[in-house]
């Protein structure tokens, strides 16, 4: 049963892609057959994050306008051969998806894979819509500050609405990913608590992924942070989330600020 | 030739038309007939002006003068009998209505009274929370909402608004004029609550109402925002 689970959130630098390259890492790691697809159509990145810019040939609008066929733009990872991924066009601009284009290629990547992950663009035009539309389930990626949540709301308003399943009377599984979360900021009231986000949201909570250096360092290495440093918090996180994606109960970690006093005395040395 | 001879005669033209009548079956005791009929007509006295009837006899066994005397007596209170039904032709005298023959039962169709339209809903249930950018609008009534209304998104109801949740963005309510409207919420963060165009903005709102139940009210000119209980 082929799932199509879009990572979407209304403001952008979230940490969106970077989501959509662990949790397609995680799965792909638990054995579950996943493509990764671009719907960021003019700022491709996901490729960069998972490290396949360099043999990026065809793209998603090579195929919405029949100029390649799919298999030929699928790019197999090569850490995971579970993992695949297909790229966005940095050349075309973003008017150039169209819904029925969409809607094949994702028909036909159902064929094939058990998870069809889509990186959604930012914001609420056409690029965001289309890359939600056939979506059966949603992971809104939301930072703990109050634009982030707003417009997080804004966006489940909108897959609750806009979407396929929506409009023929189903709903479109959601599930709220906090990102960036900083134990230390949180504590001294500099962000919204989880509580907080969950109340506004009245979603269920994915997972917590903690701000770390982890997470930059696996992107700029051009690696899902699941596979570059697994032990990392972000990771454990990440690999939590995926769990509880595939039915499991996991209980949920708060980020604490368990490494609150090594930070100081780290802090103070470079000070 | 004969040909200017002949007449050019007008063509009688004849046009079936049916009338549905009404038809009287008297029944022995005549007398007794009469009075009930009587005390019909005086009911509804111009029920049967311009209605001639039949005068069904079948059920009666009447001497040619009782005839006479029946018609008489129902002419008298101003009912034209049109035909006779259901006796032989050997009973009839001259002067009397014609004998009728091949009338059919009709069904007199009731006319049911016009059920009253069925009241049109004025209330809205929404049991999903309003999230931010979407905006309600229900100008027939009265809006309830069984969750959070977000901030960034908008309620215009044209009765009252309940919000059995955080109450974030905007409210309006009475928007076509109705000042006795109210506004409900189990926790008030409202950006905007407005009645019947006098409004509120959360800095206006007492900064001791926030986030505790409360409802507005119009007060004459004024919006008057209370904590619930």
């Amino acid at each position: 049963m082929a799932k199509v689970l879009v990572v979407t959130s209304g403001k952008g630098g979230v940490g969106k892609t970077t989501t959509t390259a662990a949790m397609g890492a995680a799965l792909a790691q638990a054995g579950e057959k996943v493509v990764v697809v671009d719907f960021d159509v003019g700022l491709r990145n996901l490729d960069l994050v998972m490290g396949a810019e360099r043999r990026v040939v065809f793209d998603l609008i090579n195929v919405v306008h029949g100029v390649a066929k799919l298999p030929q733009a699928l790019i197999r990872d090569k850490r995971l051969e579970n993992l695949w991924l297909l790229p966005a066009s940095q050349t075309k601009d973003k008017d150039a998806l169209t819904e029925d284009g969409v809607g094949r290629i994702i028909a036909e990547l159902r064929k094939t894979f058990d998870w069809v992950v889509c990186d959604s663009p930012a914001g609420i035009e056409r690029g965001a819509m289309l890359a939600m539309r056939y979506a059966d389930e949603a992971i809104i990626v939301t930072n703990p500050e109050v634009s982030s949540v707003r417009d997080s709301d804004r966006i489940i308003g909108m897959l609750d609405s806009k979407t396929v399943r929506a409009e023929n009377g189903e709903r479109v599984e959601k599930h709220i990913l906090i990102t960036r979360y900083d134990a230390g900021r949180a504590a001294r009231g500099e962000m919204l608590s989880i509580d907080d986000v969950l109340e506004i949201l009245a979603t269920p909570l994915l997972g917590i992924v903690p701000e770390s250096q982890d997470v930059l360092r696996a992107s700029n290495v051009g690696c899902p942070v699941t596979l570059n440093s697994p032990a990392s918090a972000p990771a454990r996180a990440y690999h939590d989330a995926m769990r509880r994606l595939l039915g499991e109960e996991v209980e949920m970690q708060i980020p604490s600020e368990r490494k609150g006093l090594m930070n100081l005395l780290l802090g103070r040395r470079a000070a | 030739m004969s040909a200017g001879a002949e007449t050019v005669r007008p063509l009688i033209r004849l046009r079936g038309r049916s009338y549905v009548a009404f038809v009287f079956s008297p029944v022995v005791p005549i007398a007794d007939w009469l009075s009930e009929l009587d005390a019909t007509l005086a009911g509804s006295p111009g029920f049967f002006v311009g209605k001639p009837i039949v005068l069904d006899l079948s059920a009666v066994d009447l001497s040619p003068l009782a005839i006479t005397h029946l018609i008489k007596s129902i002419e008298s209170r101003n009912i034209r009998v049109l035909g006779l039904e259901g006796v032989e032709q050997a009973r009839l005298s001259l002067g009397m209505p014609p004998l009728l023959s091949g009338g059919r039962h009709c069904a007199v169709q009731e006319i049911e009274p016009e059920k009253p339209q069925l009241q049109q809903p004025t209330s809205l249930l929404l049991d999903q929370p309003v999230r931010s950018g979407q905006s309600i609008v229900f100008p027939d009534g009265d809006v309830t909402v069984l969750g959070a209304v977000s901030s960034g998104a908008e309620i215009v109801a044209g009765g009252s608004i309940h919000v059995y949740g955080a109450l974030r963005g905007r409210a309006m309510a009475g928007v076509n004029g109705n000042s006795a409207a109210r506004i409900y919420c189990q926790k008030i963060e409202a950006e905007l609550v407005a009645i019947d165009g006098y409004y509120q903005t959360a800095e206006q709102i007492d900064a001791a109402l926030r986030g505790r139940a409360a409802q507005a009210r119009l007060e004459g000119h004024s919006m008057k925002i209370v904590p619930l209980n």
